[in-house]
């Protein structure tokens, strides 16, 4: 290593769904941190500058330093003792951790979800309903020439957003790049977001689902009376207007952020975004796009989509896969104080889920992993620190347009994986329960 | 288990070595076939039974962003057909879009070993693969679709036809795909870029392109054959579903000029009539066609009644359906590379086009003289799941169980059809053929699809029973690679299967070529964009004729 220290080129930075992979990486000749990440946004730069390999134990048992063996042990015990454990979190580690969760989560009869179920889990649950056009980002750069923002502030929540594949990105049919498009943003109110747009629509608090539904109407050509103003604050020549420029674009996308899926309507607003963007394809190409949040909770939702078939909020108590969100979502089967072991990766409900969740979180023994301590961490019986997934740890990541992407890891850790971690809490499981843990490796 | 293996009594139809019927032994050692082993070795007896080769399924759609999304998509159709965990083996959902586990311990259970995933945007290469790799037991492969390629299609358009072939090559490699896949060449550009438009003729250009989609056609045939592929260009033709598209089909299967191509789910290209009025059946002129051109071989994409999932590149098909059918829809578009088409579907005995399908099948697969050329499938779960191979079976073995059949179904659509007058009844041996050993020829897999000396392990032993449906439903036992999956109806053991691909040589080269393009218009990094090797777990790397 020269005393400059190694240089990682086309990184994937995972802080956000926008997964930019054109990081340079620089780091340092002791190979413990980062000392440059090029072309990465300001999240993105804190993302990898700030990560330090720090003194934390490998494993804590109720509180006190442990051996990841004796760590293993009792978590195994925990999950095998347990009627009803519960699994959580698995939106900012890798596809291959996040394959072992499910395993476990099958082995035991018990219960798995993601991050999904509390961010665009009303997106999952309106796609079930009326389905999508949607497209890779690529798509939006080439393509796009009518940009809509709906409840999402990309210039402070994914950074990259605008330059890399929809306002400033130059493409195939937009080499002028943003003075090749028209851009829309609707929000409640300001934001630094919609500083860049071209039309921005302050729609009132509460009433994106009437404004969408009012949009629909004027899509299919029938009459609308001029309350639409004082329902959703917006005019009714302004909406004409907005609706003749979607019809006439060459291609035409609304992304949607939690300003849509988490307020008064939650997956009502999303089937009725996501039905809008279908209706204009009567008229030209038109896709709409959830900006997602973690670095691979995309992943999340795939690799418990095609091991199970439902993405998010799966059961597994009568030995196959049960799809019912509000009842197998954790936040709410932890509300209802029902989960007897709970098991958290990548995340921090102590901190954000409600107040009874937190309450039962509290009463059952909980296993974290983790690369920091969390509030979590702090109340589990077994607390693993674990190596960071695309600084530390390779792996498979994906896009929040469900582009899979490899990780290239900067350094060592001296901490395991997450899917080390959980593949030995499932090997230890499978002994426990008579199972045959892995399956025959191909004899030729 | 034993590395060593005797099954011994059994009645044998292995078509690729004329073995018809007969009762033989069939020894394995080391998941390979054996023209003998020492006495003692472990046995079976298959006194009773038939043994085939394992079932080879050439065209399915089981692995990948577009399943994934169907999965996804359809909750509805997976909480009435649950499969549950069995010890280690994972449990999972079935429906027309199963989970990854349970389609492959699904066709294990009905005697296949093999399955290709038959269309691949190679941007989701690596999430194929990561399903494949979920999908136990079956060996598997996938077809990358190239013929909306808009690099690819750029090189055409400007003459650069040496830069296409290695172009083409490198895209191989980096996909870790089996074959190239077709699908409404040309298409995809008028669709996203203008206003969902299609394309509806080999010789018109396309918008956007100095190009035709029958130049497309034509250069990736030349290139799959001047590559030596062990498959040949896989193609789904332009005008899927519209009446009168047979003379589309024909005209495709006339640019291969000799050359070999396989143009897949025929059913669905083999309408005659009017353009927007109703189909009829132009069954014979196909079988007419393929009968006398040996270089084109096909797969059938048979239609059943029940639940279905369209799922195709062709998104300008899904969108025509979604407008006849007002359900829910999903369009997915690749950048530079595909466009995508999910939508629920249902086919129904009382309506006259479904029923037409459907017979329309049946006799694309009664009129084929050489069965070795057109192979079963049903385009799953575009025409139906693979789960219906064992009712397709018996409508192929049965006369009297298809006339039956015929008779419970829109009989205006039976009368614009032959199916009645056709005696013609599949053999055991004929079935091994167009379920086993045609399509491992075609998919020149010469390991599979047959129990000579040599041939990988992969066996089938059904009971015989006269109700073929009920034979070939589930099967006795299952061997992959000479270990035993299923014995006495039982699942005994788990097995990953392999990713079988091809990688034809490219000159580096042309990485110069593609390189700035994915500067231009990608979203990835060039250098991010190949599967590398820690994704394929047991790979085969199945040669080409030239390298």
């Amino acid at each position: 290593m020269s005393e400059e220290g190694k240089v990682v080129k086309n990184a994937v930075c995972t802080f956000c769904g926008c997964v930019c992979d054109d990081i340079e990486l620089t780091v340092d000749p002791s190979a413990k941190h980062i000392t440059k990440a090029n072309n990465a946004c300001v999240l993105g730069k804190a993302w990898f500058l700030e990560h330090k390999v720090e003194d934390f134990p490998i494993a804590m048992i109720d509180g006190k330093e442990a051996s990841l063996q004796d760590a293993v042990e009792e978590a195994a015990q925990i999950f095998v003792n347990a009627k009803f454990p519960t699994i959580y979190g698995l939106s900012d580690t890798t596809c291959e951790a996040q394959k072992e969760a499910v395993a476990i989560a099958d082995f035991l009869n018990g219960n798995i979800d993601t991050t999904t179920s509390v961010c665009h889990g009303p997106t999952g649950m309106a796609f079930q309903g009326v389905g999508e056009s949607t497209a890779s980002l690529g798509e939006i750069k080439n393509r796009a020439d009518l940009v809509m923002y709906w409840g999402g502030n990309p210039a402070e929540a994914h950074p990259r957003h605008f330059e890399r594949y929809a306002v400033n990105a130059k493409g195939m049919n937009t080499p002028n790049g943003k003075d090749d498009r028209h851009v829309v943003m609707v929000d409640i109110r300001p934001t630094p977001s919609s500083l860049i747009a071209d039309t921005f629509l302050q729609v009132k608090p509460g009433s994106d689902f009437e404004l969408l539904w009012a949009m629909r109407a004027m899509v299919k050509g029938s009459a609308l009376d001029d309350s639409v103003e004082e329902r959703t604050g917006i005019s009714k020549p302004v909406l004409e207007e907005l609706i003749e420029r979607m019809k006439s674009c060459q291609f035409g996308v609304i992304f949607f952020g939690m300003g849509l899926t988490m307020t008064r309507g939650r997956h009502f607003n999303a089937g009725a975004l996501l039905e809008l963007a279908t209706d204009l394809n009567d008229f030209t190409h038109f896709v709409a796009l959830p900006t997602r949040g973690h670095g691979n909770v995309t992943g999340a939702d795939n690799v418990v989509s095609w091991q199970t078939g439902f993405p998010f909020g799966v059961n597994f108590n009568r030995g196959y896969p049960r799809f019912n969100p509000g009842e197998y979502t954790t936040s709410d089967l932890l509300g209802r104080g029902e989960a007897d072991a709970l098991c958290v990766i990548a995340s921090d409900p102590a901190s954000n889920f409600s107040a009874k969740a937190i309450e039962h979180i509290k009463s059952i023994p909980v296993i974290t992993l983790d690369p920091k301590p969390t509030v979590t961490s702090s109340l589990a019986r077994v607390a693993f620190t674990t190596a960071t997934y695309g600084i530390n740890v390779p792996g498979t990541v994906y896009r929040m347009d469900n582009v899979a992407l490899s990780l290239r890891p900067a350094f060592d850790s001296p901490f395991p994986s997450d899917q080390m971690v959980l593949k030995a809490i499932k090997d230890r499981i499978c002994e426990l329960r008579g199972l045959k843990g892995e399956q025959a490796t191909s004899a030729a | 288990m034993a590395s060593t293996l005797r099954i011994k009594n059994g009645k044998v139809y292995d078509p690729i070595n004329q073995i018809d019927g007969k009762v033989m032994d069939i020894c394995i050692k080391d998941g390979k076939i054996v023209d003998k082993l020492p006495k003692n070795a472990p046995s079976i007896d298959a006194q009773g039974m038939v043994v085939m080769p394992g079932g080879v399924d050439i065209h399915c759609h089981i692995a990948g962003h577009k399943v994934n999304l169907a999965r996804k998509f359809q909750p509805e159709d997976k909480r009435h057909d649950v499969s549950p965990r069995v010890n280690q083996l994972r449990s999972g959902t079935g429906g027309t879009v199963p989970s990854t586990f349970t389609t492959g311990y699904r066709y294990a259970t009905l005697g296949y070993t093999t399955a290709m995933e038959a269309a691949v945007p190679p941007l989701g290469a690596r999430h194929t693969i990561e399903e494949l790799h979920d999908t136990p037991v079956v060996d598997k492969g996938f077809y990358v679709l190239l013929a909306n390629n808009v690099c690819l299609n750029q090189l055409l358009e400007q003459g650069r036809t040496e830069e296409f072939k290695q172009a083409v090559a490198w895209w191989m490699n980096a996909a870790k795909a089996y074959a190239i896949k077709l699908v409404n060449p040309g298409g995809d550009e008028p669709w996203k870029g203008h206003r969902n438009t299609n394309v509806d003729n080999l010789d018109s250009k396309i918008s956007g392109f100095d190009l035709t989609p029958r130049t497309i056609i034509k250069s990736l045939i030349d290139v799959s054959n001047d590559l030596g592929l062990p498959h040949p260009a896989h193609i789904h033709c332009n005008n899927l579903g519209h009446s009168g598209n047979y003379e589309t089909t024909i005209e495709t299967m006339r640019t291969a000029e000799g050359r070999r191509a396989h143009i897949t789910h025929i059913q669905f290209h083999s309408y005659g009539g009017e353009l927007n009025q109703n189909p009829i059946s132009a069954a014979k002129q196909i079988s007419d066609f393929i009968n006398e051109n040996e270089n084109i071989s096909a797969d059938v994409g048979q239609v059943m009644f029940g639940q279905a999932t369209i799922m195709t590149g062709d998104a300008p098909l899904t969108w025509t359906l979604r407008n006849m059918t007002k359900s829910k829809w999903v369009n997915a578009d690749t950048e530079c590379e595909s466009g995508c088409g999910i939508l629920p579907f249902s086919y129904q005995e009382r309506i006259y086009t479904h029923a037409l399908q459907w017979a329309i099948g049946l006799e694309l697969f009664l009129m084929a003289k050489d069965p070795w050329r057109m192979v079963l499938s049903t385009d799953h779960p575009n025409g139906g799941s693979f789960m219906n191979y064992p009712k397709l079976i018996r409508l192929l073995m049965d006369k009297d169980y298809r006339d039956q059949e015929a008779g419970r179904v829109n009989q205006k659509a039976i009368a614009k059809t032959s199916l009645l007058d056709i005696d013609r009844e599949y053999s055991l041996y004929e079935i091994a053929i167009v379920s086993r050993a045609g399509p491992a020829r075609l998919l020149g897999l010469k390991n599979k699809g047959h129990l000579g000396v040599g041939a990988d392990a992969d066996i089938t032993i059904y009971d015989e029973l006269e109700d073929r449906e009920a034979m070939f439903n589930i099967a006795r036992y299952v061997i992959k690679s000479g270990e035993m999956f299923i014995k006495d109806h039982e699942f005994c053991n788990d097995y990953y299967g392999r990713l079988m691909h091809v990688q034809p040589q490219y000159d580096n080269d042309i990485e110069d070529v593609i390189r700035p393009f994915f500067e231009d218009y990608y979203t990835i990094q060039f250098d991010n964009y190949a599967v590398d090797d820690s994704y394929v777990h047991g790979a085969e790397v199945i040669a080409t004729t030239n390298t």
